[in-house]
């Protein structure tokens, strides 16, 4: 049996000018369990704390009840009150009689007569409780980056540099992700390489970062703090301490038709391979797929050509596991296939391009050696249409575009369109779009100096067909505006396509327990007030994984996940909340129930022996919650059909006795 | 009205959610907005707390109205706790509602921490509708009266 006190404040006249502080603290005398019941004018001043500190060590209390202002202003208080004289601060429970009573309730009677309901709820409830104790847990102080875009190589960088070892792991043979294939940026049109290179560069060269390129994550266990995480190191055949980056074996290689996936197919390369001179790591990479030493064991020439003796045909891909305090995911975007929008005769021209393939031609590294010729015949086209939304804001084309808005089509569109009319005066080039979207910093002016200025056509309207003829592509089109049909005999067609996640999002989302959107993306905590982080402790978001993104958001959103991460790893310990579920083995049926209603990820299955009475023993699956993960909503104790699972500090029979109190009349 | 119902006064067990409701009825009491003392709230950290079990015991106790608050959907603190509590909610009240506990007597409402006057204006509506539907017989055991 529980030894209760009560403590009813005054809180001046607050709730004194309401309710009738003195009845109240004597009917609750009456309470079974309640040895102590007291009123006090500011029981949150330090008097009125003394007083329930002594009133726990005269009277031996085990569990307090304070009647007073919301829990949410001082519950707090109270706990360190209660543990300040060694009471468990998990015993102690607040009835609200000042905000849900005496400020709303006008005469003094019913407000009396609620006060005492809502004290005698409370002690039916500490009667239940039980001194919970929040868990500890070590701190690995090294962090995950997933994806080494702008958005992962931002994040290691600032980790980096609030003193705290990052790895990086990327799927390609390089950083850089998609802005290294990008020419010039809006809104400010300075080129990419001149401001990502560096900052690759810097990655490279800082002692803390360690980048893990040609490698994927391929198991993850552990919960915040202490993640256990393994990392595949493809083999690239080329020992990376070894080669030099001087690139000898990708000019001898005789394997010369490999299309060029950084150019978008739009030339080739070796099959020993640098993707692009600024590439870091600036290691060589043979493709397995199309060297003719790993396929049939015949040519070997880069091993005679590399002085360096980097070469090894023998490689392996390679595990390593290593322990990681936070992880982030920046694993970017893609832009979706527009082999299903036959209607733009992407598949059956040359000349219809992505705006991505249109970046690569227009960059002075590109395979036109940034001249704008049009792929088929290597001529200057003087008439070019854009496309935009193609795939995009689609409700009605679901199966092979998308329906949210890819955000940065307009932009980079606007961008192209400008561009081509500066370097190419003589070029017409009309666009065509639903709607121009431009939110952002100097984003709208920065449109229409495209039109003002540079005389881009804006048209409103979409394009319904485009047909090859000749060396022209016919485009057939609507004008909203001026109502009529157009027919424009272009040179070249560029289709900004929608974005979406890189295909390897979804796996990667089920190692981590993160959730994701329909569309893949991966959801914040919450979608305002905690944007970076993913509902799984320790796993943060960066970058256009999260939803489609230009560079400025995608930095901003890689130093904010950075803060994160440097917030977690600063501690040593992580404190948990005590108030989190825990299963009952003895009821659990192992039927997952509450493993598919936890957003968090916070419930796991194993096999356990049970002692029969019979004295057999019995393997059987149960439920078990990891304390560290668990944020305590409840949700699990709800869908659990045996009654297994219940919450610490709001146990079912703790809620019960409040209503079995409040309904006692 | 008669006297009769001027001196019923009914049982109101309101549920709310920590992060929002709670938030939003103590709104209201710094706000001064007043509802009847009728409405006796109880705190669980999110609407998808609240077990089914817990609103036909207070039926069953006595209670004449059982509301639950939570945040609105797509605000709920968990991310997706009061979808579930909207869907759980949907066919408790219907089950009810054919076991004879009116429609009235059970509502599920999105408050917001910011919403202190949808808050009293929730409480004094749903306690007008409870109140002119007189005393919950049809769930009351008689066997859980003192
Ligand atoms: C045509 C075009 C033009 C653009 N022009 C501009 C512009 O002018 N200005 C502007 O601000 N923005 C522009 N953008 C947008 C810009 O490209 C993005 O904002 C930016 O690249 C997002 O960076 P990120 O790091 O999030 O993603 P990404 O650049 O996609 O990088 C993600 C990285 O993660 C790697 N990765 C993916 N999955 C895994 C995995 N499972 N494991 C390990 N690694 C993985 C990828 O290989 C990649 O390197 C343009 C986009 C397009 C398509
Ligand atoms: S209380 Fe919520 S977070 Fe904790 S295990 Fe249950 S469902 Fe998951
Ligand atoms: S829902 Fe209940 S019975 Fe089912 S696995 Fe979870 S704890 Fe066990
Ligand atoms: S926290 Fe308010 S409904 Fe989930």
């Amino acid at each position: 049996m529980q030894r209760i006190g009560v403590f009813v404040c005054w809180c001046g006249s607050n709730i004194a000018g309401t309710v009738d502080v003195h009845a109240v603290a004597e009917a609750l005398k009456n309470e079974s369990g309640v040895v102590f019941s007291t009123d006090y004018q500011y029981m949150c001043s330090q008097a009125g704390q003394d007083i329930i500190k002594n009133a726990i060590a005269e009277h031996k209390l085990t569990g307090i009840v304070v009647c007073s202002c919301s829990p949410r202003m001082h519950e707090a208080t109270f706990r360190k009150t209660a543990a300040a004289a060694g009471l468990n601060p998990y015993m102690v429970e607040i009835a609200n009689i000042r905000e849900q009573c005496s400020w709303v309730h006008k005469d003094m009677l019913s407000g009396t007569e609620k006060a005492v309901i809502l004290g005698r709820a409370a002690i039916a409830k500490v009667h239940l409780n039980a001194p919970l104790i929040p868990g500890q847990s070590p701190v690995a102080k090294r962090a995950l980056v997933i994806g080494g875009g702008i958005a992962g190589i931002q994040t290691a960088l600032d980790i980096a540099d609030a003193g705290f070892p990052v790895d990086i792991v990327e799927t390609k043979p390089t950083i850089g992700g998609k802005m290294a294939q990008l020419d010039k940026t809006f809104p400010t049109l300075d080129c990419a390489a001149c401001i990502l290179t560096p900052k690759m560069v810097d990655a490279a060269q800082n002692e803390l970062i360690k980048i893990y390129s040609y490698s994927e994550v391929s198991q993850v266990s552990g919960y915040v703090g202490n993640f256990d995480v393994t990392i595949k190191r493809r083999a690239r055949f080329v020992k990376e301490d070894l080669c030099t980056g001087c690139g000898l074996c990708t000019e001898k290689c005789p394997q010369k038709k490999v299309p060029n996936e950084f150019n978008l197919g739009m030339d080739t390369r070796r099959a020993i391979y640098i993707p692009f001179a600024q590439a870091v790591p600036k290691v060589a990479t043979i493709d397995p797929d199309y060297c003719t030493m790993l396929k049939t064991g015949k040519c070997g020439i880069c091993s005679k050509v590399c002085t360096a003796g980097a070469i090894d045909y023998t490689a392996k891909d390679e595990f390593i596991t290593e322990k990681y305090g936070a992880i982030v995911v920046a694993t970017g975007y893609n832009p979706i296939s527009m082999e299903k929008f036959d209607e733009f005769a992407y598949s059956q021209s040359k000349d219809v391009i992505t705006s991505l393939e249109f970046e690569r031609l227009t960059n002075a590294a590109g395979p036109t050696a940034g001249k704008l010729l049009r792929p088929s015949d290597g001529e200057h086209p003087h008439k070019i249409v854009f496309v935009q939304c193609v795939g995009s804001r689609c409700d009605s084309c679901a199966e092979k575009g998308k329906e949210y808005c890819s955000k940065i089509c307009c932009m980079y569109t606007a961008k192209h369109a400008m561009l081509t009319r500066d370097k190419y005066p003589d070029t017409e080039v009309y666009v065509f779009y639903i709607d121009v979207r431009t939110p952002g910093k100097a984003f709208d002016e920065f449109y229409r100096r495209a039109v003002e200025e540079y005389g881009v056509h804006y048209v409103k309207g979409m394009v319904g067909k485009v047909v090859p003829q000749g060396k022209k592509l016919m485009v057939q089109a609507s004008d909203l505006i001026d109502g009529k049909q157009l027919h424009i005999d272009a040179d070249l067609v560029v289709l900004a396509a929608a974005i979406e996640p890189d295909k390897s999002a979804r796996p990667l989302a089920t190692m981590l327990t993160a959730s994701m959107d329909t569309n893949d993306f991966f959801t914040e905590a919450h979608p305002k007030l905690r944007p970076v982080e993913s509902p799984t402790a320790g796993v943060f978001l960066s970058g256009a994984c999260q939803g489609p993104k230009d560079i400025p958001e995608t930095v901003s959103q890689a130093s904010a996940a950075a803060a994160k991460v440097i917030g977690l790893l600063c501690k040593d310990h992580l404190t948990g909340n005590p108030c989190v579920a825990s299963a009952n083995e003895m009821l659990c049926s192992g039927c997952s129930q509450c493993a598919n209603v936890c957003p968090y990820g916070a419930i796991t299955y194993s096999e356990k022996e049970f002692r029969m009475p019979n004295r057999t023993t019995l393997m059987r699956r149960v439920a078990s919650v990891n304390p560290a993960v668990c944020q305590g909503c409840g949700a699990c104790t709800v869908a659990c059909p045996s009654g297994a699972m219940d919450l610490n500090g709001f146990k079912n029979n703790q809620i019960m006795a409040e209503v079995d109190a409040i309904c006692r009349n | 009205m008669s006297e009769l119902n001027q001196e019923y006064k009914p049982l109101i067990v309101a549920f709310c959610c920590n992060w929002c409701s709670y938030a939003g009825a103590d709104l209201a009491g710094s706000n001064r907005l007043a509802y009847p003392a009728d409405v006796k709230i109880i705190r669980v950290p999110c609407s998808c707390r609240v077990n089914p079990m817990f609103i036909l015991r207070a039926f069953q106790r006595g209670a004449d109205g059982v509301i639950l608050c939570g945040c609105h959907p797509g605000d709920c603190h968990y991310t997706t706790g009061n979808y579930y509590t909207r869907r759980r909610m949907s066919m408790l009240f219907s089950m009810l509602d054919y076991l004879g506990i009116e429609r009235e007597r059970t509502r599920v409402e999105w408050v917001s921490a910011a919403e202190g006057a949808k808050f009293a204006s929730t409480m004094n509506d749903f306690a007008k509708k409870v109140a002119s539907l007189g005393p919950n017989k049809r769930l009351e055991d008689l066997r859980c009266k003192p």
